[in-house]
């Protein structure tokens, strides 16, 4: 078995997974004022590593400082401050992280910011019209479609692009497109109400 | 994850020429190669985005199907054509990973995936694959998902790919780009390596050598085929067993038959045993039991994975049914 050396390098990747903490530049307040960077330490740090990257997250532009190992994820968790992306396994197995990028469903844990640039970004954030629900949104509520909520923003964004893939056909095609969403709850019954009722089906086969 | 530094290549051969020197790595759909440097697996010092390069056409001609590496399992398997003419191929792309998984992950990077062998990709383990000459704990440890074929005493990891299998089956060909605007073709059956004593080495790949297309040949059995993927969950989870079969049928008489497995083999396990017994034979349960008596040999079985050897059985029999109905 082997022995993990211990230098710095190695130590800030294990400890500090991606830099996020380390990493943060106050451009959030600017760039998204809808949403307050609450988790932003005062003093930016810039690491030699680090590149400048802008993003358009929501429609707005997203102008960051970030080392190229920085996932979209921990981009937009913790420099944008939009946490309502969540983090579960951060391996590509929970969907938890689910965001749009140029209109495509995609796992957030696994893409890096820095491939980003010139795609549009869009998260839990950007879903609802003002105070306006997105449909979807408004019909997890009336579902009851969540316990926790952890897997919620995640469930709902994948459930916004299987209606546009075209995929809502049958309960059965509902719960095959939405298994990249994992839910510990178990409210697999209520979403799957959610998202039939947003496709406009009535399907109650259970599939 | 360690630090890196991030460059993006107009073209392949600006591409080519930086891979080529030790600790790059390309980075196609990211899907793997993230995870893999997570967990420390792979630990490049740069990273080659292959975004700007124009590998990502799907053309389905007459005689075949050229499928670029750079496009994305959702694309292929949304292809009409590709749903037509290779069902065997859509099929198994829709029983990979996750929608969104799949609107990321692309087909060089499919074919490059590396093992889940859970000692591989967890560095508090010795792993002769991750590295070379530490010890293989799987032998004799959790081997429930691994190899009952092509395993040595020194690795005995599957190849976890549902596409590989499905494109191996119909005797696909890459084509790759090396050094100096080189290309070549090599058949996906000769791709990957066994892994004898170098498990490390897993493909004949050169070092920036690119995959830049797929190319699938047409064929009446491509038309008549399909994917059958046998697993712990419905859905999301990779293969305990699959089976890709494409049979040409002439009446009731299999004039030819193409059948490859997954989650058996250390890589995309072709059977041309099993297909010189389907050949000749009227196409029926007799024929379909008989042929899928030889798809074990070799098997060499561990502890825990040796209920594979039945399953391998079952799955391809049910698999030639659905196929020949
Ligand atoms: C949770 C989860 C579940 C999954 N389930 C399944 C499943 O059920 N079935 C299945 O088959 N797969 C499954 N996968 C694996 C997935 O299909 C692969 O990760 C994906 O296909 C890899 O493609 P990519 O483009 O993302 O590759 P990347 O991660 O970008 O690259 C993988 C490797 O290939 C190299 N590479 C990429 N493109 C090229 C090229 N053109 N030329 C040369 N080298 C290249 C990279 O350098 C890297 O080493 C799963 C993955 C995850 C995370
Ligand atoms: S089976 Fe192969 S990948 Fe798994 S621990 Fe053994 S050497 Fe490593
Ligand atoms: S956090 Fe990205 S899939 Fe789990
Ligand atoms: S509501 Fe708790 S994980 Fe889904």
């Amino acid at each position: 078995m082997r022995t993990p050396s211990l230098t710095r390098r190695g130590l800030l990747g294990r400890s500090a997974a991606t830099a996020g903490g380390l990493a943060v530049v106050p451009l959030v307040a600017r760039a998204a004022p809808e949403i307050p960077a609450t988790t932003a330490p005062p003093n930016p740090v810039r690491t030699p590593e680090m590149v400048d990257v802008v993003l358009q997250v929501n429609g707005k532009r997203l102008p960051l400082a970030i080392e190229p190992r920085v996932s979209l994820l921990d981009a937009l968790r913790e420099q944008a401050g939009l946490t309502g992306t969540k983090k579960g396994c951060d391996r590509g197995s929970c969907g938890a992280c689910t965001v749009h990028v140029d209109g495509r469903r995609v796992n957030a844990c696994l893409t890096l910011a820095i491939r980003c640039q010139n795609k549009a970004v869009t998260t839990i954030e950007g879903l609802a019209a003002g105070d306006t629900l997105h449909p979807m949104q408004a019909a997890f509520v009336a579902h009851d479609a969540f316990q926790c909520g952890y897997c919620t923003p995640g469930q709902i964004m994948s459930a916004v692009a299987l209606i546009e893939e075209g995929h809502a056909h049958s309960d059965g095609d509902i719960r095959e497109w939405m298994a990249g969403n994992i839910c510990r709850c178990g409210a697999y019954n209520h979403i799957v109400d959610a998202v039939r009722d947003v496709a406009g089906q009535t399907d109650t086969g259970r599939g | 994850m360690q630090s890196f530094s991030y460059l993006r290549p107009a073209d392949a051969d600006a591409a080519i020429a930086a891979a080529a020197q030790p600790g790059k790595k390309y980075i196609a759909g990211g899907t793997d190669l993230m995870q893999l440097m997570k967990d420390d697996v792979e630990r490049p010092a740069q990273i080659v985005d292959l975004d700007a390069l124009p590998y990502t056409k799907i053309e389905a001609g007459p005689d075949a199907l050229r499928l670029g590496a750079l496009a994305t399992m959702s694309d292929v398997a949304a292809h009409p054509e590709v749903a037509r003419k290779y069902p065997v191929i859509a099929q198994a792309l829709l029983a990979s990973a996750s929608p969104q998984l799949r609107n990321m992950a692309t087909m060089g990077g499919n074919m490059l995936q590396r093992t889940r062998c859970g000692y591989f990709r967890d560095t508090g383990f010795a792993c002769n694959k991750r590295e070379p000459g530490s010890g293989c704990p799987a032998i004799h440890g959790q081997n429930r998902l691994l190899a009952i074929l092509g395993g040595s005493g020194h690795c005995i990891a599957t190849h976890p790919s549902d596409l590989a299998v499905a494109l191996v089956a119909l005797d696909t060909v890459l084509e790759l780009r090396g050094a100096n605007g080189a290309t070549r073709q090599v058949a996906l059956g000769d791709f990957h390596k066994l892994p004898g004593d170098t498990p490390h080495i897993e493909t004949v790949l050169q070092p920036g050598e690119l995959i830049t297309a797929l190319v699938v040949p047409a064929s009446a059995a491509a038309r008549r085929s399909g994917y059958l993927k046998v697993r712990d969950r419905a859905s999301f989870e990779f293969a305990l067993v699959s089976a890709a079969v494409a049979l040409d049928l002439d009446g009731g008489v299999i004039r030819d038959a193409r059948i490859a497995m997954g989650g058996v083999g250390t890589k995309p396990w072709r059977l041309p045993a099993v297909e010189g017994a389907l050949r000749g034979h009227q196409a029926g349960d007799v024929a379909f039991a008989a042929a899928a008596a030889q798809a074990p040999e070799g098997a060499m079985p561990a502890v825990q994975n040796a209920f594979k050897v039945k399953l391998m059985q079952k799955t391809l029999v049910r698999a030639l049914r659905t196929v020949a109905a």
